[in-house]
C-alpha cells in the first residue's frame, strides 16, 4: 500500500535535514505503529506524506499504490485514498463542520468521477458515524474544530476519516488528549475501519492505545531514521524501559 | 488658506455645469443645502476626511468617461419577488418599472412630488442630511441636497408586502447622476429596499432614512459590476424608540467608491447595524473602496454594529473610517465595531480609522480593525481532505466575509448575495 524509501527531507527556508533516509513498507490490510523520541521527525514524516509546503524532499520516494506521492497535490493525495488525522487539528472560524465534510467528500468524489452525494445520503452518513464516535449535533453544527475541546478535536478527525473512507490512514497522535473513554471510542472507531483493503500508519507515544488498536509492526524512529523495527512487543519494551537502552544498542 | 480658497472654486466650477432644479416642497431645502455648500466648499485631498481617498474625480466638473460593462450573469435579487423601480443613468423610468402600488406603501417619484407644495418629506429631505453635517461637513451630500434631479419617495405605513427595489442602470459611457431618496417608516411598519447596479460613470446618491418609533428598516444593496465606474454614497438614518435599522452593502468592482452612512440613534432601545463586503481586484485598473461610517448614540440602551469585510487583490486600496459617538446620558449603549481586511497578495493595502468617543459611563463599546493574508494553515488543512486549492481558497474567502453576510436578515435575499460572492471568486480562479 504505501511505500517509502530512503526518503530524506529538508526544511525549506533553512539548511536543516529532519528526514534522513526513511524506509517503511506498509502492506494492505496492515497496521504499523511508529514510536519514537519527541522531535525525531514523525510529524515532519506525515506532513511530507500529505503534501504539506515548507519541506524539501532531496533524495528517495515515497508511493501509494505504486502512484508517486510525491508528485501530486495535497488533495490528489487525498483523492488517492491518504489520510491525515492531525496530531494539532486546525480551526477554521467561519466555515461548519458539516460544509466542510461535504465540501471535502463531493470533492473527492468529482476526482473520482463520481456524482455529488445527495443531502440525505450525505446526512445519514454523517450521523452514523458521529453517533459512533459520540459526536453530537451541536458540533457538527459548529464552525471546524473552532471551541472543541482537544479530545472533541482528534474525536472529529476520526469521522473526517470514517466519512471520507480513505484507504491509507496515518494517525498522528490521535491518542494525546482524550480520556479513558474517547480513546475506546477513537480506538472502537479505528478497529471498525480494518480491512483488508485499508492500512493503517499510527503514530504515538503510548503503549496504550495499541492495546486497542493492535499493530502489526512497530518501528521506532529517532533523528530522522527507522532505527528498529519489531511486533507488538517493541511498544512494551519502549514502555517499559523507555528510549534510552533502545538508542544506545543501535547506535 | 490656498486649500479653502481651490474647494470654493471647485464648487464654482461644479455648480457651473449643473442644473439645479427649484422644486416645490424641497425649494427651501435645495437653497439651504447651496448656502451651507457656498460655506464649506467641495472636499479637497488635504481634507482630513479625505486623506485616505482622493475625492477630485468625484467632484470635477464633468464626469470622467466609464466603459459600459457586458456582464452575462443575470442580475442580482432576480429570484427575489420585489416591486421594481427602474433609473437608467439616473432618471426614472416609468416603462421599465413595475406599477408603484404596493400595500402597505406609497411611492412617489422625488420629481413629481417637488411640484407638490405639502409633503410628508418636507421633513425628511434635506434634513436628515443636514444633521448628518455636524461634526464633521459633508460637502458632497449637500451638493446633492441642492442638485438631485429624480429620486423615490417612500413611506411605509404598515408592514410592506415585498421589498421595493431600485435598480439602476448605466447606459451612457459620460452620464453624471445625482439621485435623492426620502424613506420614512412609520411607527410598527416594515419595509424592505434593495438597490442595485452601477447607475452612471459617476454616481451621487443620498438616501436619508427617518426610522420612527418601532419601525423596522431592511437595506440591501449590490453596487453594480462596472469596473470604471465611480460613486459617492451617503445614508444618513435616524432611529427612533425600539426601532430597528440594517443596512448591507456589497461592492464588487468600481474604480473608486465612497459610502458614508450616518446614523443617529435618538430612542430608547434602537438598534442599528450596518455591514458592508467589498471586493477587489485591480487588475482592472484601479479600485479604491472607502467606507465612512458615523454612529451617534443619543438614546439609554441601544446596540450597534459595524462590521466591514473587504478581500483585496492587485494592487486594490480598502478604506474603512469608523466612528462611535456617545453623548452624555446614553447609558447601557452596546456599540461595536469591526473592520478587517483579506489581502490575497503584497499588493494590495487596507487603511483604517477605528475611532470611539464616549461622552457616557455606563457603556459597553468595542472596535477592532484586521488585516491579514489567507490562513495557510487552514489551507492545507482543507487541501489533506481532498479540497481543491481554489476551491478551498474560495471557502476561506467566503467564511472571513460570513460575520458581515449575517447582517442580511432575509435568507433569500442573502443567498443572493452569496452566489455573487461565489461568482466573483469563481471568475478569479
Ligand atoms: N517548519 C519547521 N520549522 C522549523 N523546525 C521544524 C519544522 N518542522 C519540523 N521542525 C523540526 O523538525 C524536528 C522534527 O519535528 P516533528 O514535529 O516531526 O517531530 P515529532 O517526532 O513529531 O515530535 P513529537 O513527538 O514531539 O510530536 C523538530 O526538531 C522540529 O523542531
Ligand atoms: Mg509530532
Amino acid at each position: 500500500m504505501l511505500n517509502i524509501n530512503n526518503l530524506h527531507v529538508k526544511l525549506e527556508e533553512e539548511d536543516k535535514a529532519i528526514l534522513k533516509g526513511v524506509s517503511l513498507d506498509v502492506p494492505a490490510g496492515s497496521v504499523h505503529a511508529i514510536m519514537g523520541p519527541n522531535g525525531s521527525g514523525k510529524s515532519t514524516l506525515s506532513y511530507v506524506l500529505s503534501g504539506r509546503d515548507g519541506y524539501e524532499v532531496t533524495e528517495g520516494s515515497a508511493t501509494l499504490e505504486g502512484a508517486d506521492l510525491l508528485e501530486m497535490d495535497p488533495e490528489e493525495r487525498a483523492a488517492a485514498g491518504l489520510f491525515l488525522a492531525f496530531q494539532y487539528p486546525v480551526e477554521i472560524p467561519g466555515v461548519g463542520n458539516m460544509t466542510f465534510l461535504r465540501t471535502a467528500l463531493n470533492a473527492q468524489r468529482k476526482a473520482k468521477g463520481m456524482d455529488e452525494i445527495s443531502a440525505g445520503d450525505f446526512l445519514k452518513l454523517v450521523r452514523e458515524k458521529a453517533k459512533a464516535l459520540k459526536i453530537d449535533a451541536d458540533m457538527l453544527k459548529r464552525p471546524v474544530n473552532v471551541g472543541f475541546s482537544g479530545g472533541e478535536k482528534k474525536r472529529n478527525e476520526i469521522l473526517q476519516m470514517a466519512v471520507l473512507d480513505p484507504k491509507m490512514c496515518i494517525l498522528d497522535e490521535t491518542d494525546s488528549g482524550l480520556d479513558v473513554d474517547a480513546m475506546k471510542l477513537v480506538s472502537d472507531g479505528v478497529n471498525a475501519l480494518r480491512d483488508a483493503g485499508r492500512s493503517f500508519l499510527v503514530i504515538t507515544h503510548y503503549q496504550r492505545l495499541l492495546d486497542h488498536i493492535r499493530p502489526d509492526v512497530v518501528h521506532i524512529m529517532a533523528d530522522g531514521r527507522i532505527v528498529k523495527t519489531g511486533g507488538p512487543d517493541l511498544a512494551l519494551e519502549v514502555e517499559r524501559n523507555g528510549y534510552g537502552d533502545l538508542l544506545a544498542e543501535v547506535g | 488658506m490656498a486649500v479653502a480658497q481651490a474647494k470654493i472654486d471647485a464648487l464654482a466650477a461644479r455648480l457651473d455645469a449643473l442644473d439645479l432644479p427649484h422644486g416645490g416642497f424641497t425649494r427651501a431645502a435645495r437653497a439651504e443645502a447651496l448656502a451651507r455648500l457656498r460655506a464649506t466648499g467641495l472636499p479637497h485631498r488635504r481634507d482630513e476626511y479625505w486623506k485616505y481617498t482622493d475625492p477630485a474625480s468625484l467632484i470635477a466638473a464633468a464626469a470622467p468617461a466609464a466603459a459600459l460593462f457586458d456582464g452575462q450573469e443575470p442580475p442580482v435579487f432576480d429570484t427575489i419577488d420585489r416591486l421594481r423601480l427602474v433609473f437608467v443613468d439616473g432618471v426614472f423610468d416609468a416603462e421599465a418599472s413595475d406599477d408603484p402600488a404596493l400595500a402597505g406603501v406609497e411611492i412617489c417619484r422625488l420629481a413629481e412630488a417637488d411640484a407638490a407644495d405639502i409633503h410628508w418629506a418636507k421633513s425628511v429631505y434635506g434634513v436628515l442630511e443636514a444633521r448628518g453635517q455636524d461634526p464633521v461637513s459633508r460637502p458632497l451630500a449637500a451638493l446633492n441636497t441642492a442638485a438631485a434631479t429624480d429620486g423615490v419617495l417612500i413611506r411605509a405605513t404598515g408592514r410592506a408586502a415585498k421589498p421595493v427595489s431600485l435598480i439602476y442602470l448605466h447606459k451612457s459611457e459620460t452620464s453624471d447622476a445625482i439621485l435623492h431618496h426620502c424613506v420614512r417608516v412609520e411607527g410598527g411598519a416594515e419595509l424592505t429596499l434593495l438597490e442595485n447596479g452601477p447607475a452612471a460613470a459617476r454616481f451621487n446618491k443620498v438616501l436619508e432614512v427617518d426610522v420612527a418609533a418601532g419601525g423596522r428598516f431592511h437595506h440591501v444593496r449590490a453596487q453594480g459590476r462596472d469596473h470604471e465606474r465611480r460613486a459617492v454614497t451617503h445614508c444618513f438614518a435616524r432611529v427612533g424608540e425600539g426601532a430597528l435599522f440594517k443596512s448591507f452593502t456589497l461592492t464588487a468592482n468600481g474604480q473608486l467608491t465612497r459610502n458614508e452612512t450616518v446614523i443617529e440613534i435618538v430612542g430608547d432601545n434602537a438598534v442599528a447595524h450596518v455591514a458592508g463586503a467589498a471586493l477587489g481586484d485591480g487588475r482592472h485598473g484601479t479600485f479604491h473602496h472607502d467606507d465612512t461610517v458615523f454612529v451617534t448614540h443619543d438614546a439609554e440602551a441601544c446596540e450597534s454594529r459595524q462590521v466591514f469585510k473587504k478581500v483585496l487583490k492587485n494592487g486594490a486600496t480598502g478604506v474603512f473610517q469608523g466612528k462611535i459617538l456617545v453623548k452624555p446620558g446614553a447609558q447601557k449603549t452596546d456599540g461595536y465595531q469591526i473592520s478587517q481586511s483579506l489581502l490575497l497578495d503584497d499588493d494590495s493595502q487596507f487603511l483604517a480609522k477605528p475611532e470611539l468617543e464616549i461622552y457616557a459611563d455606563d457603556v459597553k463599546c468595542s472596535h477592532g480593525s484586521t488585516s491579514g493574508a489567507i490562513d495557510e494553515t487552514a489551507l492545507f488543512y482543507l487541501r489533506s481532505r481532498g479540497v481543491p486549492l481554489e476551491e478551498a481558497r474560495a471557502l476561506l474567502v467566503l467564511s472571513f466575509l460570513a460575520d458581515a453576510i449575517a447582517e442580511i436578515e432575509d435568507e433569500a435575499i442573502q443567498q443572493e448575495i452569496t452566489s455573487r460572492l461565489e461568482g466573483w471568486l469563481a471568475r478569479r480562479r
